[in-house]
């Protein structure tokens, strides 16, 4: 994994607008930012950002490349979509955030234990399986993430959210044995497969 | 009026006892006195949701979204597809979108689709709507009243819209910072709307809330305290992670905060399949973990008409 770091700086060495304009998810937005703030003003998680999203965007064009992608800043993001419906220079920044939180976890240098980022790695993984959300598997997942004591510790306190969905029809407790499966799964499996191939041959990635 | 048909897309919420399988069975009931037929996409997968993007990347998100749209194409041609969930709405059309404006991206897409079999059938060819908007465009507000037998009078009722019904994509007609169509589909089921309910657009931290918990519920909690202070009984929201995260973390809320949350959060769809003359099962209200004991009340009570 940080091979394919040492790639990336090797071949854009001092140029980080252009190593994220090339690779990045709406990169080439990067450049229209004209530092108003509205976007860090109106981000719900605000306050939690090591460096808001306009910030973000200076950085970038300063070549601050380990402070951008070693943040936990992007991380932060709930796509709500606040900051892009108000942005005047009409940059798709919630776009342009998540595409730099999926490079920096490609390159292997985004922060291991950030929780947003484990939960989304689980997350995909669960949607992989058979197409579709296993909610029970995704949420003992998570409770267990951090090994079996911690696991029970969690599950026990989010028990009586559990046991309220249950009693209400919206958890199957059947989900641990399976459930969320398509009939396409291995479609699927083979789809998104080449879809990633593919993604890696465009974006550089040797594999 | 005229049997309408659409494609739908019932996501994985709403499946049969998944978090949000309440908003199905009202949907269902609702749809049934609008006479609007949902044929589902046959297999249709996961999204990527808005948490997807991490490891899921581009491309491979695009390829989930167009499986079900070409599936769609293939199995209901002609048909619009409708979404009830909010992420599955936006995730759909934003590949809709995407595709249309990328010739790569479209080709790269179709030769991952190819694996499934599906590189022929995707057109990109249809609408992608959320049951919002078939509402307010398809039917329109004086249409949506006239089938109301139980007026659902006197409860006062917190409009929350929430971020991804209305960003980036929104209603058409509604101001991202003001949406209003949640009251007046509220006012026309007889009930009371808060209309300057000023946490009605306010991120509850949507999947965050399992990875940052206490950053998610402390948005929550404002979401809750505004509608309180307005005197709301209720809230109602179209959107199946607002509904989760506003009503299942009150009493972890309650027991961080000293508060006393105890407030139910309904599906628009609940209101109206009630306000309908459906009965409490038909509407879901059963499948609420704070119990909405005024619409079970109206529920009970023989229909107006």
């Amino acid at each position: 994994m940080s091979e394919r770091n040492n790639a990336m700086v090797e071949k854009y060495r001092n140029d980080f607008l252009k190593e994220v304009e090339a690779n990045v998810e709406e990169g080439p937005w990067v450049k229209m930012c004209m530092q108003c703030g509205v976007c860090s003003g109106s981000c719900p998680f605000g306050p939690y950002w090591e460096h808001p999203p306009q910030e973000i965007f200076m950085m970038i064009r300063a070549g601050k490349r380990d402070e951008v992608l070693k943040s936990e800043s992007m991380w932060m993001c709930t796509s709500c979509y606040n900051c892009i419906v108000r942005c005047p220079r009409e940059l798709p920044i919630t776009h342009i955030m998540h595409g730099l939180a999926n490079y920096a976890h490609r390159l292997g240098i985004a922060p291991k234990m950030n929780p947003t980022r484990r939960f989304a790695k689980l997350f995909w993984q669960n949607i992989m399986k058979g197409g579709r959300v296993n909610e029970l598997k995704l949420s003992v997942g998570l409770y267990f993430m951090d090994g079996f004591a911690n696991g029970v510790k969690k599950g026990l306190a989010m028990l009586p959210v559990g046991i309220g969905m249950f009693k209400t029809g919206r958890l199957n407790p059947l989900g641990l044995l399976g459930g969320g499966k398509c009939k396409g799964a291995g479609d699927i499996h083979k789809m998104v497969k080449k879809a990633q191939e593919i993604e890696n041959r465009r974006k550089g990635f040797a594999s | 009026m005229a049997k309408k048909e659409y494609s739908f897309y019932p996501g994985c919420s709403s499946e049969r006892k998944a978090s949000a399988s309440n908003y199905m069975v009202s949907v269902e009931s609702m749809c049934k006195t609008l006479d609007v037929k949902l044929n589902e996409i046959p297999d249709w997968n996961c999204c990527g949701a808005s948490i997807g993007y991490a490891e899921g990347g581009e491309l491979p998100r695009h390829a989930m979204n167009a499986r079900n749209i070409a599936l769609s194409e293939k199995h209901n041609p002609g048909q619009n597809i409708v979404a009830t969930c909010a992420a599955c709405w936006l995730g759909t059309k934003e590949t809709h979108e995407r595709l249309s404006g990328s010739a790569q991206l479209l080709a790269d897409t179709k030769e991952a689709l190819k694996e499934a079999g599906l590189d022929m059938d995707y057109k990109g060819d249809v609408e992608i709507r959320h049951m919002v908007e078939v509402l307010i465009e398809d039917f329109g507000y004086e249409e949506l009243a006239k089938p109301v037998v139980k007026p659902l009078e006197g409860i006062k009722i917190a409009g929350y819209v929430g971020c991804q019904t209305n960003r980036p994509f929104g209603v058409a007609g509604e101001s991202f910072e003001n949406p209003k169509y949640l009251d007046k589909l509220t006012e026309i089921m007889g009930a009371e709307p808060v209309e300057k309910y000023d946490q009605k657009v306010t991120c509850c931290g949507g999947a965050l809330a399992f990875s940052e918990p206490d950053k998610s519920q402390a948005q929550i909690k404002k979401i809750i305290e505004s509608a309180y202070d307005f005197g709301a009984e209720m809230i109602v929201t179209p959107c199946p992670v607002c509904q989760m995260n506003v009503e299942v973390y009150q009493d972890q809320i309650n027991k961080k905060y000293g508060t006393k949350f105890h407030i139910p959060v309904m599906y628009y769809s609940q209101l109206m399949a009630v306000a309908y003359g459906g009965t409490a099962r038909e509407a879901g209200l059963n499948g609420n973990i704070v119990r909405a004991t005024r619409l079970e009340e109206i529920a009970a009570r023989p229909a107006k008409k």
